[in-house]
């Protein structure tokens, strides 16, 4: 494979394009919504129509507005339609001929999308993720082929270093110090592992990116790996996401059989092989100890750091891992150069950060905005606010990691100092809003139960004290606590945060610390049991919803 | 290890054999054995390769008993404890047969904040079991979802591998009627 051939697969593809696109989104919250149906009917519509030669019915990745699924883009006109019924399909065809729909119109120009900065997802929602042709006529794989040709591997290193990428797994380490790492490991058999075990709940940015464009982050993962000198990969997927593993599996042998995997990449003398692990849901597999244990074949449990896996990882090999997004952000990256990259975002924190926009928002859906924007922002501008003129009491992020930033410190820029400075994280992503019926106790007893349940058990602080923070948090909840619960709650958290041995556990208090932050009253109105028990508060809720 | 051991004995007709090598059928004429024989080949044996042995063997077989646990230790030349260990560790591996239909009902907090527990509670009352649990005429197994990552529509419950979004107690009610007439023909 050589760059000419790179352009002229690129250039059959656009040729062979026909003038009108009807994409349909093909990501797991549309295709529940029976979007492959809709899909087939606008194909049966247009060859009914006599259109085929002009008109091309593909699937697409994400096309973001998922509250409104099935979403269905027609380009170069640019309409959106929503909520598209299999019924709708002739007469969305027939307005490519003047006729009318009934089929709801959405705004593409509103702010949901207008807001939005995509660069991770730039080609999520028009490339055809199951087709190689369609990432390459988008340019896909120059960046690689720019690296191997044009650059040393530590010329790649500096890039990464000075765009200023920071990690986007939730900690937020900078990523050219964690190549430059592994990178600086004697030359050997090294690894790059990609953290696809997406495990917070409300989080599904990455399973997106994976379903809407995977071949970016194989290239990303190629990048990565002649950078630091590795030549196996592997991608760790949760085994949840049937529908990633299956495209992931076609982007491998997709860009294995072009020669754009497996040994003399762009004949070069770099080799990169790419294997998927399947995950067997747990949680704790998110931190990286416990990722390369299962990738191992073992249960995942975490080991006490050092030895960092950069220094010790997979077999004890230098590893580099990284997480979906941060992977995805290489090929721009390289293409565009990193002081357009640090040029993004505020001073701390560069580029853009993807979001899983979800819960009592009207506007719920994967939304990428640049570093630096406000919460109040995304929720109210992108999001629509919460639904039926309710009153936003709080904005969860990171997940069982994290913590509900309340209403008052909405104007909170996003960026990793600020987030961390109001109790939560910026986390993988996952942005889920509450509205005034929820109840906050219940929210960090919720979380908690969820930690319970997923602590793996190998460090006393997690195992038993997730369980004990659990029963006082429903016992407060359900209006039997007193002040000494209460005391004791807090002397837990304190213990767990700074004596477990792994991410899972040390964060497992942050739900419980942040709410009792900006909720005490909630715990201590309980206290004295004047207030309704979360169970009723939530029943109130869902029959709201 | 009480329990393991009597595990073993139980298992001993079917696993009498080294794995064979995915051309000869197994023993036992069983031939979803050659999914598991095809899937330890494909990864050269290697013991690093048990999870994705342990997926084929559930894919095939529905759940992992016993004496199918045995059989990958051997193929994988493993000791059976690190099996079992490996197969309770994970949520995905189930140890007992599942019901004709699997509702699971998704625990996310997108959900949760949307009434996803309630559904659950209303789900749970409906069968009579709680989530990780078959009705006792095994027609349905409840499980309990961990974010499957549709929060875009939900509360969500997946219904026969079927995810479906915007549920309400009714609908969910609704559809669970059915099986339960179903499960009682």
């Amino acid at each position: 494979m050589e760059l000419t051939d790179l352009h002229a697969i690129a250039d059959a593809e656009r040729a062979g394009r026909r003038p009108i696109q009807v994409r349909v989104c093909s990501a797991e919250g549309c295709l529940s919504s029976n979007s492959r149906a809709v899909r087939q009917r606008l194909e049966d519509a247009t060859v009914r129509a006599g259109l085929e030669d002009r008109v091309q019915v593909c699937e697409v990745g994400c096309l973001r507005l998922c509250s409104e699924g099935p979403l269905v883009r027609v380009e170069p006109e640019g309409s959106l339609y929503q909520q598209v019924t299999p019924e709708q399909a002739d007469s969305i065809i027939g307005t490519l001929t003047g006729g009318t729909t009934d089929a709801r119109r959405g705004d593409p120009g509103g702010a949901f999308f207008a807001r939005q900065h995509s660069i991770v997802l730039e080609n999520c929602g028009v490339v055809e993720p199951e087709r190689i042709e369609s990432y390459l006529a988008a340019g896909g794989y120059q960046p690689l082929h720019h690296s191997l040709r044009e650059m040393s591997p530590s010329e790649v290193v500096d890039s990464i270093t000075r765009s200023g990428l920071r990690g986007r797994g939730g900690a937020g380490y900078p990523t050219g110090l964690k190549w430059a790492t592994v990178a600086k490991m004697p030359p050997g058999q090294k690894f790059v592992v990609c953290n696809a075990d997406e495990g917070d709940p409300g989080a599904f940015m990455d399973r997106s990116v994976l379903e809407s464009d995977p071949h970016r982050v194989l290239e990303g993962m190629a990048i990565a790996a002649y950078a630091v000198g590795a030549d196996r990969g592997y991608i760790y997927v949760r085994g949840e996401y049937k529908l990633a593993i299956r495209r992931l599996g076609i982007a491998i042998r997709q860009a294995r059989a072009l020669g754009l995997l497996g040994s003399g990449i762009f004949d070069s003398p770099f080799n990169f092989r790419i294997d998927l692990r399947i995950g067997a849901g747990a949680f704790v597999c998110g931190e990286e100890t416990a990722l390369m244990a299962s990738i191992q074949g073992q249960r995942g449990i975490p080991c006490p750091r050092p030895p960092y896996p950069a220094q010790a990882g997979l077999w004890g090999h230098p590893t580099l891992l990284n997480n979906v997004e941060t992977f995805a952000n290489v090929p721009a990256i390289i293409r565009d150069g990193d002081a357009w990259f640090a040029r993004l975002g505020t001073e701390g924190s560069k580029g853009t950060k993807v979001f899983a926009l979800a819960g009592n928002v009207r506007h719920s859906g994967l939304v990428e905005v640049p570093m630096g924007m406000t919460v109040r922002e995304i929720v109210e501008e992108i999001g629509g606010g919460a639904p039926d003129g309710r009153a936003i009491k709080a904005v969860q992020t990171g997940g069982p990691s994290g913590g509900c930033i309340p209403a008052e410190h909405l104007d909170t820029p996003i960026d990793y100092e600020s987030l961390i400075r109001l109790g939560s994280i910026m986390g993988s992503g996952g942005m889920v809003v509450m509205d005034e019926n929820v109840n906050m106790v219940g929210v960090a007893r919720y979380f908690m139960e969820f930690c319970k349940d997923e602590s793996c058990g190998k460090c006393i602080p997690c195992r038993a004290g997730t369980v004990q923070m659990h029963r006082l948090l429903e016992r407060i909840g359900a209006g039997e606590g007193n002040r000494a619960d209460l005391a004791r709650l807090e002397g837990l958290c304190d213990v767990v945060k700074h004596t477990s041995l792994c991410g899972l556990g040390q964060a497992a208090p942050n739900p419980v610390l942040s709410t009792l932050r900006f909720f005490r009253h909630e715990y201590e109105s309980r206290l004295r049991g004047d207030s309704p028990a979360p169970e009723e508060s939530r029943s109130v809720n869902a029959a709201r919803a | 290890m009480n329990t393991l051991t009597t595990r073993v004995d139980e298992a001993a007709p079917r696993t009498g054999s080294i794995p064979s090598d995915g051309d000869t059928p197994h023993p036992s004429g069983d031939e979803r054995f050659q999914a598991i024989d095809a899937a330890m080949k494909r990864h050269r044996y290697q013991q690093d390769a048990l999870i994705e042995v342990l997926h084929a063997a559930q894919e095939a077989f529905g759940y992992l008993a016993p004496d199918l646990l045995l059989y990958v230790a051997h193929g994988l030349k493993l000791p059976p404890s690190r099996v079992h260990g490996v197969a309770t560790f994970y949520h995905l591996f189930t140890l007992t047969p599942k019901g004709r239909h699997t509702c699971a009902v998704c625990t996310g907090t997108a959900c949760y904040v949307k009434g996803g527990e309630t559904l659950k509670e209303a789900v749970e009352r409906a069968t009579g079991i709680h989530a990780g649990q078959t009705t006792p005429d095994a027609g349905i197994s409840l499980e309990s979802a961990r974010c499957i990552g549709a929060c875009g529509i939900a509360p969500v419950v997946v219904f026969d591998g079927a995810v479906c979004g915007r549920q309400t107690t009714e609908s969910a009610l609704e559809r669970l009627e059915g099986w339960i007439g179903h499960g009682a023909d």
